[in-house]
């Protein structure tokens, strides 16, 4: 993979190998607000470049320009500066009616005077499509979502998930060049959610058509997309692959979203190669790969995921990172154990481990436990 | 013990209701029924006879005030939606955070009680009054020019009087709609007049029909407006049935006029509803 990775407020990145023209690009977007006469910056500059086919997410926490940067490609939001392209062209004010890309809204936004029938229909009656033609398009995305025989039922009639997928099947039946998905499993509960989660992702393969995803669930975002871009306060903190992302945080921000990871910081005692050697305490050592300048004396903060960390009871013997703490909760998860080990300086650290074999708990609260993980796992933040 | 109390609860709740209905609407519609069937006078009394003669005479002689009353109260019907749609669409979807306040413009005038609100306004349509009369001096209308005891004045009057019954209704019905379906219909390339005839106009007829309800039929049995701003000819059936009530006494023939229009207006709002189709109406509305 030679993902080209996107710090904050970074330039427009494109998707491996890709050429041709991105379908859809922000070229550094930025929207205001005025909110009780104070400007609000929702978006402050966000430029990415979404490749045709692929399913891309927008991730991140409310209230961090996500949903505002999507009205912006479906044309409910006017960028107060920057530019929308796409396709190549740019659409910056173009009306959403006229915008070939459709969406999908948060809470489906059905027409409730409107049976299945209608509501699918809509866009294609609008569009002036030939009867004949509207009926073979309305069945077809209908067999595709599922709902054959359902034609005639209103929104109200039909559980979440069936109305979800009308939502789907109104906005596809219309072959949009990109499909604009507002937190669209929000509403739905779990096991719900995971099955049409694995619909969705079929679908997108079925049509092929290119999917912004809007989320703030990252075990969706990780689930579904090709790329992701974890958005904070207005800005992209990265734009990368699941794996990358999850592996790879960018920034604190990054790693702190997804997923549960441990952030550690220490002053480099010496640099071997490139790894660099964290001192904590006496027999404390962290071993992080390091990049470019880094030299004795230097404060690193790093991150490493909990999975990664074997929790022991006996001084472990080989080049790993080491730490010593006392267990300060140990939770069965079912699959895992889930232990909190707090460390001389107070920090604490969460480590699972699989219940692989006999699930024995290695260690019980307030025993002295230590910590150790290889030197690659240990991610240095930048 | 629990159960019976449970049992019991709802009854114990429509209690108060139903008596006011019971005594106030029930018992009186039942002595008005028996009084349209007897014959006699005030003098000699009254004895229930099975005689349908009042309501043959009452509609032979007074035809013309039914139908005039009826057409009244559709002109001040439609005049009330065209004026009134506008203004509750612009507080419900541009109102901000000042809806209230709109709102409480509307109903501003209700302060003012209805008969007092109606002589203003005769007193602003009179021919030598505030408004005409310069207007008339200044030669910028004909001399034997008059609004009021003309049916317009008269159909105006209704539409004053009754408008906030219509933007009410209509106004809960659009505020209800979500501001999402109007962004959905423009996703899927509906233009903003299609987006209002499309989705806008559907899911606001519950407020509509709800409107046309609460304005068409006491505008239709109203009598204020017609002795106050009408003449002697634009006498509605309401002036009939008072006339015949407190002037005439002749209480069989009133109480079978009332009847009449009332069945009248019973079968115009069924027919109304069926037209609309009650079952959508009535589908959106509940939901």
């Amino acid at each position: 993979m030679t993902e080209i990775q996107a710090g904050p407020g970074a330039a427009a990145s494109a998707a491996p190998g890709s050429q041709q023209t991105p379908a859809i690009e922000l070229d550094n977007v930025v929207k205001e607000y005025t909110s009780h006469g104070e400007v609000v910056r929702a978006v402050k500059g966000v430029s990415l470049a979404i490749t045709e086919g692929e399913f891309f997410s927008l991730l991140g926490p409310s209230g961090c320009g996500k949903t505002t940067s999507m009205r912006m490609i479906a044309g409910f939001e006017d960028p107060t500066q920057g530019v929308v392209r796409l396709h190549g062209q740019d659409v910056t004010s173009v009306p959403p009616n006229k915008r070939d890309v459709n969406m999908v809204f948060q809470s489906y936004a059905l027409f409730p005077h409107m049976n299945v029938w209608e509501n699918v229909a809509f866009g294609l009656k609008r569009k002036s499509v030939e009867t004949a033609e509207i009926q073979r398009r309305v069945g077809e995305i209908l067999e595709v979502v599922d709902l054959t025989g359902r034609e005639k039922r209103r929104p109200k009639e039909m559980s979440g998930g069936q109305q979800q997928r009308v939502a789907l099947a109104r906005a596809l039946v219309n072959r949009p060049r990109a499909l604009l998905l507002d937190e669209p499993l929000g509403a739905l509960d779990l096991k719900l959610r995971q099955a049409m989660q694995i619909e969705l992702k079929r679908i997108q393969r079925d049509v092929g058509i290119t999917f912004v995803y809007v989320t703030h669930d990252q075990g969706e975002a990780l689930t579904m997309s090709d790329r992701i871009a974890v958005m904070n306060d207005g800005l992209v903190d990265q734009l990368a692959a699941p794996r990358e992302i999850y592996e790879r945080p960018a920034t604190k921000f990054v790693a702190g979203f997804i997923g549960t990871s441990n952030l550690l910081s220490g002053t480099v005692d010496k640099v071997n190669g490139s790894t660099a050697v964290l001192a904590l305490g006496a027999a404390d050592r962290i071993l992080a790969p390091v990049e470019g300048a880094v030299s004795a004396g230097d404060t690193l903060e790093l991150t490493v995921r909990p999975e990664k960390i074997t929790i022991s009871t006996e001084q472990p013997e080989g080049d790993f990172s080491v730490v010593q703490g006392t267990v300060s909760e140990v939770v069965y998860l079912g699959t895992s154990n889930s232990y909190a080990v707090v460390l001389a300086d107070g920090a604490e650290i969460t480590v699972f481990q699989q219940n692989a074999h006999d699930s024995t708990i290695t260690a019980e609260r307030g025993d002295a436990v230590w910590l150790s993980w290889q030197p690659q796992h240990s991610y240095v933040l930048r | 013990m629990r159960t019976l109390r449970a049992r019991l609860t709802p009854y114990a709740l429509i209690f108060p209701g139903g008596l006011w209905l019971a005594i106030f609407f029930v018992v009186p519609t039942l002595v008005m029924l028996s009084l349209s069937l007897q014959s006699g006078n005030v003098v000699d009394g009254f004895a229930f006879t099975w005689n349908w003669h009042s309501y043959v005479d009452g509609v032979t002689t007074y035809h013309d005030q039914i139908i005039r009353s009826l057409l009244y109260g559709l002109a001040a019907t439609v005049i009330q939606i065209l004026i009134g749609f506008p203004v509750a669409y612009w507080i419900a979807f541009k109102g901000g955070n000042n809806k209230s306040v709109y709102l409480f413009l509307v109903l501003l005038p209700f302060l003012v009680s209805f008969v007092l609100r109606t002589i203003s306004w005769q007193f602003l349509l009179s021919d030598n009054g505030i408004l005409l009369g310069p207007l008339r001096d200044a030669g910028l209308l004909p001399q034997d020019f008059r609004v009021l005891a003309t049916p317009y004045a008269v159909i105006g009057g209704l539409s004053y009087n009754f408008l906030p019954f219509m933007i009410l209704p209509m106004y809960v019905a659009l505020e209800r709609i979500d501001p999402r379906l109007l962004e959905a219909a423009q996703d899927l390339y509906a233009s903003r007049f299609h987006t209002f005839l499309r989705v806008v106009l559907p899911l606001s007829l519950p407020g509509v029909f709800a409107g046309v309800l609460m304005t068409f039929v006491p505008a239709s049995s109203d009598y204020v407006n017609s002795s106050v701003l009408g003449g002697t000819n634009t006498t509605m059936i309401g002036n009939v049935i008072q006339n015949q009530f407190l002037v005439n006494q002749d209480y069989p023939v009133a109480s079978a006029l009332s009847f009449t229009l009332m069945a009248l207006l019973l079968i115009g709002i069924f027919a109304y509803a069926r037209a609309l189709g009650t079952e959508d109406v009535l589908e959106v509305a509940a939901r």
